[in-house]
């Protein structure tokens, strides 16, 4: 993985020291908080409900071993002993106290990581999909890309002032595992004719306007991609609205000014800004890619694998539900559930932290994933060592069968820890996972992703779960409004609204009520949830979510 | 006919912990909602908040938050304000801990 050289180093620190001159100034008072807020929010420090929280970039999702133990002394050092993985694949402290955050951050230094443009109207956290360098179905490796997007956008003098913040997903992947349609910038690494491009998404975004992204470029050649990403941006720059912060992200420009136009302008933006890349860019990028390189894979022999998946169904299980295809035969992409039925998603103690990052060390080539989907991803094990790793993880309770059913829910923050939430999202998580659970449901059901958000802004990515929450406040009283049909892939669709929403205690009797009509409404047990709502679509769901409530109210 | 004053405390968040204040008659910023003024005229509520907004090497993001009187002093009207006595509700941390 990428390693900082002299220069990021120098950089990182130098922010850090002058953010501990800012934070003693704050304290001393010579800095007022209106002075203050927008520099700690340039790194990651945001004011919530109860305290403090300091986001953390993850680039492209990738941690080795170090980091990942660096993040578990963190949490127990300066906050309440463990950390919360984001939709955006970050990780976010809830607990630091003001005058600890620098010495924070030059922890992070010290293993490469930073809370830089974690916040603000800059372009964030550059994302992509977390089995990147492992899958089978790849292309090519995402991750490459996204670090030279990252030194790219890292301080880039442009972009620090845009209308609103700015979000970039990248995936090597036909199947879509990082939401791309659903960022400002989505990159697809494609192929034509033995020649890798780009096929650029714009205006993608949730929050209270959700739209799915437009292709902008169908084949963008390798070499023209930062250019043309930067003309993109200095165009939303200049166009982009400062009047009303819920119009100013690129997805309401290029809405409002048609895609037609963004390109035209973006293309004559673009031909000046290439001429003034010179190649050092290509250059940059194939010096990241050496840090890329693939594992120096083991040729071990997979029989163990076989005997105990034979004889052991929790093993099993864990393979059916955990595991997925590598690029190599005798490897498995292994997925480390932070949903335990009545857990907080996305929450991992410093202890789990710390058995992950060994059983990297120790199983995995030293690499570790965070998903967006708030888990953690062991990329590279090979087939021969699942029994053992399995062994391991469930002595640490980490060996949770769930991935991708209905218990493995997104949830934001919510009003639990969120400024901005309007209702709470995690205990809502919670209940569905127990319930579920208890009824015994959660294999027969199949794949279906529930994804959660306490407020219009979507971070739970509720408009493209299957089935989605969006938690309301009205009239002083937390609702839930459902949405189903949503999905993040590479098919991407906003979901649709079932209607009127449904107080605290009645939100997971109605998800019970959607379950069950799919249950009773598939063809067989191989049509799945998303499947059943393509074929049939909103009305008999509908008519299970209200007309059951109508009976029930009636008697 | 002018609408009636809801009751307001002044709240804010500690500068140093980030934790939820509130402010007492006496000028002191204190953790428990139920030590905190309750206020109920609305030009007195201005200038506590003028009050409170000036304190800023203590305390940010001051405002008023509805209230009502309750047996052990003012409670929160709002579950907002709820949560904000007390802390999340998927770990005993924050206030609640404290207890």
């Amino acid at each position: 993985m990428y390693l900082y050289n002299e220069f990021d180093e120098a950089f990182v620190r130098e922010r850090v020291d002058q953010f501990r001159a800012q934070v003693a100034r704050r304290i001393d008072g010579a800095l007022t908080e209106d002075e203050f807020k927008p520099l700690r929010l340039m790194n990651g420090l945001y004011l919530q409900l109860h305290a403090y929280m300091l986001r953390v970039a993850i680039p492209y999702g990738t941690l080795n071993s170090a980091q990942m133990r660096q993040l578990a002394m963190i949490a127990e050092r300066w906050d309440k002993g463990y950390g919360h993985f984001t939709t955006r694949q970050n990780i976010q402290f809830n607990w630091p106290k003001l005058e600890d955050v620098p010495a924070i951050l030059d922890a992070l230094a010290d293993v490469g990581m930073h809370a830089i443009q974690t916040s603000g109207n800059t372009i964030r956290n550059v994302t992509a999909d977390h089995f990147a360098g492992a899958s089978a179905d790849e292309i090519a490796d995402p991750r490459p890309v996204a670090e030279l997007i990252r030194q790219w956008s890292t301080d880039h003098p442009e972009f620090q002032f845009l209308p609103r913040k700015f979000k970039v997903a990248v995936t090597g992947s036909p199947n879509d595992r990082a939401v791309t349609a659903a960022h400002d910038i989505g990159l697809r690494i494609i192929e034509r004719d033995g020649v890798i491009g780009y096929q650029v998404i714009v205006g993608g975004g949730l929050g209270r306007t959700p739209m799915i992204g437009k292709v902008l470029a169908e084949f963008l050649p390798q070499e023209d991609l930062l250019p043309y990403l930067e003309a993109i941006v200095a165009v939303y720059n200049l166009l982009g609205r400062r009047d009303n912060k819920y119009k100013a992200r690129i997805k309401i420009t290029v809405h409002e000014t048609g895609l037609e136009e963004i390109r035209r302008l973006v293309e004559a933006e673009f031909a000046p800004r290439k001429a003034q890349f010179k190649g050092v860019d290509q250059q940059i990028l194939s010096n990241i890619e050496q840090y890329f390189q693939p594992p120096s894979y083991q040729s071990l022999d997979s029989s163990s694998f076989d005997i105990t998946y034979d004889t052991n169904p929790g093993f099993r299980a864990f393979v059916d539900n955990n595991v997925d295809r590598h690029r190599r035969a005798d490897y498995a992409i292994v997925s480390v559930s932070m949903k335990k039925h009545g857990a907080t998603p996305g929450d991992a103690t410093a202890e789990q932290m710390r058995v992950m990052a060994d059983l990297a060390e120790e199983f995995g080539h030293d690499e570790l994933r965070i998903s967006h989907e708030q888990n953690v991803i062991l990329p590279h094990i090979p087939r021969a060592h699942l029994p053992a790793l399995y062994d391991r993880l469930r002595a640490a309770d980490l060996a949770t069968s769930n991935i991708g059913l209905i218990s493995d829910i997104i949830a934001c923050p919510g009003m639990d820890y969120c400024a901005l939430a309007t209702a709470r999202s995690i205990p809502v998580a919670q209940n569905i996972a127990t319930h579920f659970e208890a009824l015994k449901l959660e294999h027969d059901i199949g794949p279906l992703k529930i994804k959660i958000s306490g407020c219009i802004n979507a971070c739970g990515h509720h408009h493209v779960g299957h089935i989605g929450i969006l938690g309301l406040d009205r009239a002083g009283v937390e609702n839930y409004q459902i949405t189903l049909g949503g999905t993040g892939t590479q098919d991407a669709v906003i979901g649709d609204r079932t209607g009127p929403g449904f107080a605290y205690d009645q939100i997971i009797p109605a998800i019970e009520r959607i379950v069950k009509a799919y249950l009773s409404l598939r063809e067989d047990p191989s049509e799945t949830f998303l499947e059943t709502y393509r074929r049939l679509g909103m009305s008999p769901f509908k008519e299970a979510l209200y007309d059951d409530e109508a009976k029930r109210d009636a008697a | 006919m002018a609408r009636r004053f809801t009751p307001k405390v002044v709240t804010a968040n500690a500068l140093l912990e980030g934790d939820v204040v509130y402010l007492t008659a006496d000028d002191q910023w204190v953790r428990d909602h139920a030590l905190a003024e309750l206020i109920e005229d609305e030009a007195h509520a201005t200038i506590r908040l003028l009050d409170a907004s000036a304190r800023s090497s203590e305390v940010v993001g001051a405002y008023l938050a509805d209230a009502k009187s309750g047996p052990n002093g003012p409670e929160p009207v709002h579950f907002r304000e709820a949560f904000r006595t007390r802390g999340p509700s998927n770990y005993s941390h924050g206030k609640q801990e404290q207890v």
